[in-house]
């Protein structure tokens, strides 16, 4: 039989890669300067994730809106202005994502994104998070449980410590062309932290998939310590027997302990953590011992002194 | 000497008091050159930054905390004006100009402005009054003491900033208002023990505010030089133009 090729088009007729990816640029940075005009709507409007579930552990507090969660960041990855990451972060790439998960455990390997979350049926966890610098915010963050995700690997009995990294790509992160911080940004829990189902792996906040500037696609969050644990855009987990020196307690080790449980009873060597100032709120309020999740988490603590592992 | 106000012996100030007598309608009338219009425009100028703050405060541009916004702005800016006053002396030694002496005062006071602002910021806003809370922030936190110290430093010199003070001070003035040096260096501190991990912007003050002090440092004292021979050498060194 003869087959015939079809001869109205041929192989340079293809666009070729490289401009395809021009093109797809193009329409970005289209879009980028259609909400840099003033126009966000066009251009921030997130996919919605479905089917969430709500959570026993949510917050009832009023929720802080979307735009003061989404412009007051904290994420030196795209500078270090609170403003910098929703405008730096808007062309980040996040798509293909994976993650690689290694150390004492069974199954160790590399997940892409779609099959880290496959599994996990998504909640939403309406949570305080608490500034080291002294502000606060309710956020209603979409994800699942740490915990669930880490069991898959099967971390063997000398992982006691667990050990999570962020994306390290000066190209795309324009902060870390200065170091300010030792790239990459590094974070830990220990293993009865990482495995409290209070401690979720979020990809969504409000109900939307997670903008860049806050994480995305996957980040951490831990309610009951100072935000900077909840490390962004994760790309690596390790299971340790030795427990991980974080970003923050390397630069300044008398300032960020590796615990960084919020405690209005001890102090930042430079301001006083008593209370905070809740975005939205012309007053302070009183900051809560763990953040208000005192009743879940402090036997984590049991005969700690939270004076010395602050 | 008879160059009291100023204290300082550069020939080309030998005029000045003799152009005060343009305010009093005399036969000298008003240049309509910016010396009439200089002081108005500088204060307003210096008013600039808090009324951008005022308007970004009621257009709701400050973001998502806004009160963090106002004690980095009045910080800010109280630092910025203390390098400013601290760049017209040398700005008139190396132009021959008159005007920077003449606005440094405002802009002196301007810094104290911004600086009393920034601390009812951190009274009200940040501590709410609580006087027990402001002490112990005062005793235990270095960048605070560094801070409070700067304004209680600053304020005798806003209060002797009036002619009066400076005729009643007569040459303890002199030695007073050399806080000037004194405070920036604090203000510049207190900002860099403020800050987390980027101490770029610190930076950039500490090494604008050094320049500032050290062409002050070594240089030929005018005091020093004797005799009119002297004077035209240092006149030709620093090549100050001749007075009209």
């Amino acid at each position: 039989m003869l087959i015939k090729t079809p001869t109205d088009l041929r192989d340079n007729d293809v666009t070729p890669y490289r401009l395809y990816q021009a093109r797809r640029h193009f329409i970005k940075a289209g879009v980028a300067a259609t909400a840099a005009l003033g126009l966000p709507w066009l251009a921030q409007a997130k996919p919605s994730l479905g089917g969430i579930k709500p959570s026993d552990f949510s917050s009832d507090e009023e929720k802080t809106p979307y735009k003061d969660v989404t412009t007051y960041n904290n994420f030196y990855e795209f500078g270090t202005a609170k403003s910098d990451p929703a405008i730096r972060a808007r062309d980040f790439n996040t798509d293909p994502w994976s993650i690689t998960v290694e150390g004492e455990c069974d199954k160790p390997g590399a997940v892409t994104l779609e099959d880290v979350m496959k599994p996990h049926p998504l909640e939403e966890r309406i949570y305080r998070l608490r500034c080291v610098e002294g502000w606060s915010m309710v956020i209603p963050w979409v994800g699942f449980p740490l915990g669930e995700f880490i069991k898959r690997f099967q971390p063997t009995s000398k992982a006691r410590y667990v050990e999570f990294e962020t994306l390290y790509d000066k190209k795309q992160m324009p902060g870390q062309r200065r170091r300010v911080l030792d790239w990459p940004y590094v974070e830990g829990l220990r293993m009865d932290e990482a495995l409290h189902p209070l401690t979720i792996l979020a990809v969504g906040l409000y109900g939307e998939v997670l903008p860049n500037q806050n994480g995305a696609p996957i980040r951490l969050v831990v309610p009951w310590k100072y935000g900077f644990k909840s490390i962004k855009s994760i790309v690596r987990i390790r299971f340790r027997e030795t427990q991980p020196i974080s970003s923050w307690e390397k630069a300044a080790p008398r300032e960020y302990g590796f615990y960084s449980n919020v405690n209005p009873g001890v102090p930042h060597p430079r301001w006083s953590q008593k209370r905070e100032r809740r975005i939205g709120e012309f007053r302070k309020r009183k900051t809560l011992m763990f953040n208000g999740y005192g009743e879940q988490v402090a036997s984590l603590y049991s005969g700690m002194d939270l004076k010395k592992y602050f | 000497m008879s160059m009291p106000k100023q204290g300082t012996i550069n020939p080309s100030f030998r005029r000045r008091p003799e152009s005060r007598t343009r305010h009093t309608h005399g036969e000298r009338t008003y240049k309509l050159s910016g010396q009439f219009f200089l002081k108005p425009l500088v204060f307003l100028l210096g008013l600039l930054p808090a009324l951008w703050v005022a308007w970004q405060f009621y257009a709701d541009l400050l973001g998502a905390n806004p009160i963090d916004e106002i004690a980095d702005a009045s910080g800010s800016w109280t630092l910025r004006f203390l390098m400013i006053t601290l760049v017209m002396t040398p700005l008139k030694r190396l132009s021959g100009w008159y005007w920077p002496i003449r606005i440094r005062r405002m802009l002196g006071l301007f810094a104290f402005f911004y600086a009393a602002l920034h601390l009812f910021t951190y009274l009200w806003l940040d501590q709410f009054f609580d006087w027990g809370e402001i002490a112990l922030d005062i005793l235990d936190r270095p960048f605070i003491t560094v801070g409070m110290l700067a304004f209680v430093l600053l304020l005798p010199l806003a209060i002797t900033s009036n002619r009066a003070m400076v005729k009643r001070l007569g040459r303890h003035w002199k030695k007073l208002h050399r806080l000037a040096y004194v405070i920036p260096l604090l203000g510049v501190l207190h900002f860099w023990w403020l800050v987390k991990a980027d101490i770029l912007e610190p930076l950039i003050y500490a090494l604008v505010l050094a320049v500032l002090l050290l062409v002050r440092l070594p240089r030929p004292s005018l005091k020093e030089i004797k005799g009119t021979e002297g004077l035209k050498n240092v006149q030709q060194q620093f090549s100050v133009p001749p007075n009209r």
